[in-house]
């Protein structure tokens, strides 16, 4: 029979070697896989490490690839830290694209220093706006947050998709015959494109940056601020929280507030670092703020492991695309990146708990 | 009360019903049980008495499956067994009722009763309740612990939750049953009434063992004690023969004056907390709290005892803003609070001790420093502008830790890895900073041993002396009468009766209580 103990305490080498073991288990399982499908085990490992972090060109689009992840990861982290579940980082990420689009459209091509930051405000308060609703409900009708957030995703995801495709909107292109047949989302001014920097051989996409700098503020602000103290504590217990004369309904609308902005800004980075228009389709078949919740709990809330999590996980997406082809079905690359997540979230039960192998003992049963 | 059946020695033939051998249990850092013999006979009450942290916990963590000892064995009945699990030692007849009930409130107690019996009505697919409610019910009559079985677990009071677990263990026909500070949720005259059905169990040669603290409980019910200290044996005396001083310095290994009224030169000064009519709305939307009026004085210790719920918690959440009140008043120092405002209430120099000191008083997880901070994190000391100081949080943490003489870990050390004890003295030291005027303080000493009791005492005494006005709120009358210079009886979210406490009697105390006018 096999048991699954809690541990009372969590050694620390178990923190690496868990997450090594992980990845080797995620190996092993691949390649039974592989071999069952009759592909080279070892050649396809190694054209996955080199279509993830093998080259120049593949390294870049890894970046391109984790950009949006490490916003969404940080969505959820920042709430998930108060026991708060935003669920919503996908609806936020919609809705901060739709905001951010309509500010590049609107500002014309007069300077980036205008559109820029514009669009990144107007990301923020689009994030914020729609992740304030569960909020609002949570704070003063204890509203489970899961099931609203999850909902206004959908909510999100079909306004997103009736500004381009059903409707003649401000965001839609209807300015030559062929785009009101072909419904598209007008191209935003060349202000509206975010610069992209160049650290050695590498192109760093300015989202990148800019979620590498709200990673490092959120890391601040959690621990070294009263407010990332009282959400420490109302996290922990809320009880102690109210005890303590804390105001838990401001700090939710805050945390969430935050948690949104920062999808929101996600959106902005997707609008003027990649897509450079308002793309629906792009947008809700990416699944960014799902894969933003995988991140944060793998990443146990931190920061700063976020954006690592997220490089990773950007790798193992952009390899994906690299290595599907006539031969390798889209089907086999989805079963890969399962396997590797699966693995990776088991591994974190190993930390939590200890399986040990009992035999049923004689003597208990004499004892019955 | 000892039996003539027990004053002989058992036959030699006849085995014990559970014993223990040589039983060891290791924890990262402490030895929990070190080289246990335990020993209970058929149809005895054997007590089990040891400070906190003396290993009465972990050994019946053992005996009941839920940990496996490093060493040592178990004989049930003179047969060897070994406990996978919780499962097996219910299997072997072993049964425990907690002090946290393990019960599901929305369920009835008949459904309780079957909860987990995995071998007769409970492991049916189709459950018969009408059948498992006439078993409970004659249970009940036979044991004088009857309970509607039909009643949801929700709508019991604490004493009749007790009896459900109790009535879960004769309905599974449990052969030795073991108890964990059964008496701690109880009115002397309840625990009087719980005495006797432990005493017909035993009679029909059925096992107890009696876990508690309280020396005159363990004086009036069992036949013999066992006493631990540091995770190992003291000694094993039939209950005859020991006083409560003698188990006392047992428990402790030192002579140690047991709780008694210590007089002092009381300077009582003007009224500092003055409660007004005080109504408030229970969790559950019910009125608990129907017009109290109380006043403590500087200087002064009252105390409110009263069995548990009856209003206790919801009072010192009204009084201390964590509960919002729907009509009266209470003020401090004359001026009168808004009220459901817990930062106000602190502003106001209300400090509070509450009885759940893990998960209200402190933030489990967080730090000892963190918790220090819980409430001066705003103030000028620990915090500049949005940020902390954290180099200062953490010297002032260290300084509490020594003047406060809290052992266990420093100050990054995650607050729930303390021991009660410990935790409280946390708590207590960062109210007392505070320099408050009131001082609120619910089960102060609950669950703590003696050496960490008289420390929580002399705290209390100290604080009263430099002038605050104190609100010992207890279940513990022995703690009231040795604190209080005045009492008053909550019952049902009323006070009943105030008393002077150089006067006052368990007995009279116990009847108001109850709910019971003195004559």
């Amino acid at each position: 029979m096999i048991r699954f103990e809690r541990r009372l305490q969590q050694p620390k080498w178990l923190m690496f070697v868990v997450p090594i073991g992980s990845i080797a288990a995620a190996f092993v399982l691949m390649a039974i896989v592989l071999v069952a499908t009759s592909h080279p085990p070892l050649h396809t490992f190694s054209r996955l490490l080199s279509s993830a972090f093998g080259s120049k060109q593949s390294l870049n689009d890894t970046l391109i690839a984790a950009t949006p992840l490490i916003f969404t990861g940080l969505c959820a982290a920042v709430a998930f830290r108060m026991q708060l579940f935003n669920i919503g980082g996908e609806g936020q990420l919609y809705a901060g694209a739709i905001l951010g689009a309509a500010a590049a459209i609107s500002l014309d091509n007069h300077s980036s220093w205008l559109s820029i930051p514009a669009m990144i405000v107007a990301g923020a308060a689009g994030g914020a706006a729609l992740a304030l609703i569960p909020a609002v409900l949570r704070a003063f009708f204890s509203t489970n947050e899961i099931i609203t957030s999850l909902m206004l995703n959908y909510v999100a995801s079909l306004v997103l998709s009736y500004l381009i495709f059903d409707s003649e909107s401000y965001w839609r292109d209807t300015s030559s015959p062929t785009a009101k047949v072909f419904p598209q989302g007008k191209n935003f001014p060349d202000a509206a494109s975010w610069p992209t920097s160049h650290i050695g051989s590498l192109v760093v996409p300015f989202g990148l940056l800019l979620g590498l700098l709200i990673a490092t503020g959120v890391w601040l602000l959690y621990t070294r601020t009263r407010f990332g103290f009282e959400v420490q504590v109302i996290g922990d217990s809320p009880r102690a929280a109210s005890y303590a004369g804390m105001r838990t309904r401001r700090k939710i609308l805050a945390v969430m507030a935050l948690s949104g902005a920062i999808a929101g800004i996600g959106g902005a980075s997707q609008d003027g670092d990649f897509r450079h228009t308002l793309d629906p389709r792009g947008l809700t078949s990416a699944g960014y703020g799902y894969a933003g919740i995988v991140i944060a709990a793998l990443a146990r809330y931190n920061p700063f492991a976020v954006c690592l999590v997220a490089f990773l996980l950007g790798g193992l997406q952009n390899a994906g695309y690299t290595l599907q082809g006539v031969d390798f079905p889209s089907g086999l690359v989805g079963v890969m990146q399962g396997l590797i997540l699966f693995s990776a979230l088991g591994g974190e039960l190993l930390i939590r708990y200890r399986v040990r192998v009992v035999r049923r003992s004689r003597t208990a049963e004499a004892a019955a | 009360m000892g039996r003539a059946g027990n004053d002989l020695p058992a036959p030699f033939f006849m085995p014990a019903a559970v014993e223990l051998r040589g039983i060891t249990k290791r924890f990262p850092g402490v030895v929990a049980n070190d080289d246990v013999d335990f020993e209970a006979s058929e149809g005895e009450v054997h007590a089990l008495l040891g400070e906190n942290g003396a290993g009465k916990s972990t050994l019946s963590n053992i005996l009941t499956g839920l940990y496996r000892p490093d060493d040592g064995e178990i004989a049930i009945a003179g047969r060897t067994v070994s406990f996978n699990s919780p499962r097996d030692a219910l299997d072997a007849g072993i049964c425990m009722v907690h002090q946290h009930f393990r019960l599901v409130p929305p369920f009835t107690v008949a459904e309780n009763v079957i909860l987990g019996d995995h071998r007769g009505e409970g492991k049916k697919f189709m459950v018969h309740p009408r059948r498992i409610e006439r078993r409970v019910a004659e249970l009940g009559e036979r044991y004088r612990i009857a309970v509607d079985p039909r009643a949801r677990v929700w709508q019991l009071s604490l004493g009749e939750q007790q009896r459900v677990e109790i009535l879960k263990a004769l309905y599974r026909e449990a052969r030795i049953l073991i108890l964990d500070e059964p008496t701690a949720v109880l009115t002397p005259q309840e625990a009087d009434s719980l005495f006797e059905t432990l005493r017909v169990m035993a009679d029909e040669g059925r096992t107890i063992i009696f876990i508690s603290h309280k020396l005159h409980e363990v004086k009036a019910v069992s036949d013999r004690v066992t006493v631990l200290r540091g995770g190992k044996v003291v000694e094993t005396v039939p209950t005859a023969d020991a006083t409560p001083r003698s188990l006392a310095s047992l428990m402790v290994g030192r002579d140690v004056s047991m709780a008694e009224r210590v007089e002092r030169s009381a300077e009582v000064g003007e009224p500092v907390l003055e409660v007004r009519d005080l109504r408030a709305l229970g969790d559950r939307g019910a009125e608990t709290l129907s017009g109290i009026s109380l006043t403590v004085r500087a200087g002064e210790i009252v105390g409110l005892a009263g069995v548990a719920g009856n209003g206790q918690r919801e009072l010192a959440e009204a009084v201390t803003g964590m509960r919002p009140s729907t009509s009266g008043s209470v003020a401090v120092g004359g001026r009168r609070l808004r009220g459901g405002d817990a930062r106000e209430a602190i502003h106001a120099g209300i400090a509070h001790v509450p009885e759940d000191r893990l998960h209200t008083g402190v933030a489990p997880s967080l730090s000892i420093a963190s918790n220090v901070a819980l409430k001066a994190y705003r103030g000028r000391e620990l915090a500049k502008g949005p940020l902390l100081r954290l180099r200062t949080i953490r010297e002032h943490a260290a300084a509490l830790i020594k003047r406060y003489d809290v052992r266990g870990g420093g100050p990054e050390l995650p607050a729930r890895q303390l021991s009660g004890g410990n935790l409280q003295k946390v708590v207590l030291a960062r109210e007392f900073e505070g320099e408050p005027r009131v001082l609120v303080v619910a089960s102060p000493t609950r669950g703590l041993d003696v050496a960490a009791i008289e420390t929580v005492h002399r705290y209390l005494r100290d604080a009263a002396a430099r002038g605050v006005g104190v609100l010992l709120i207890s279940e513990d009358l022995d703690e009231i009468l040795a604190l209080a210079d005045r009492i008053a009886v909550i019952y049902e979210g009323a006070i009943v009766g105030e008393l002077d406490a150089g006067s006052a009697t368990v007995d009279e105390l116990g009847l108001l209580m109850a709910g019971g006018r003195p004559e």
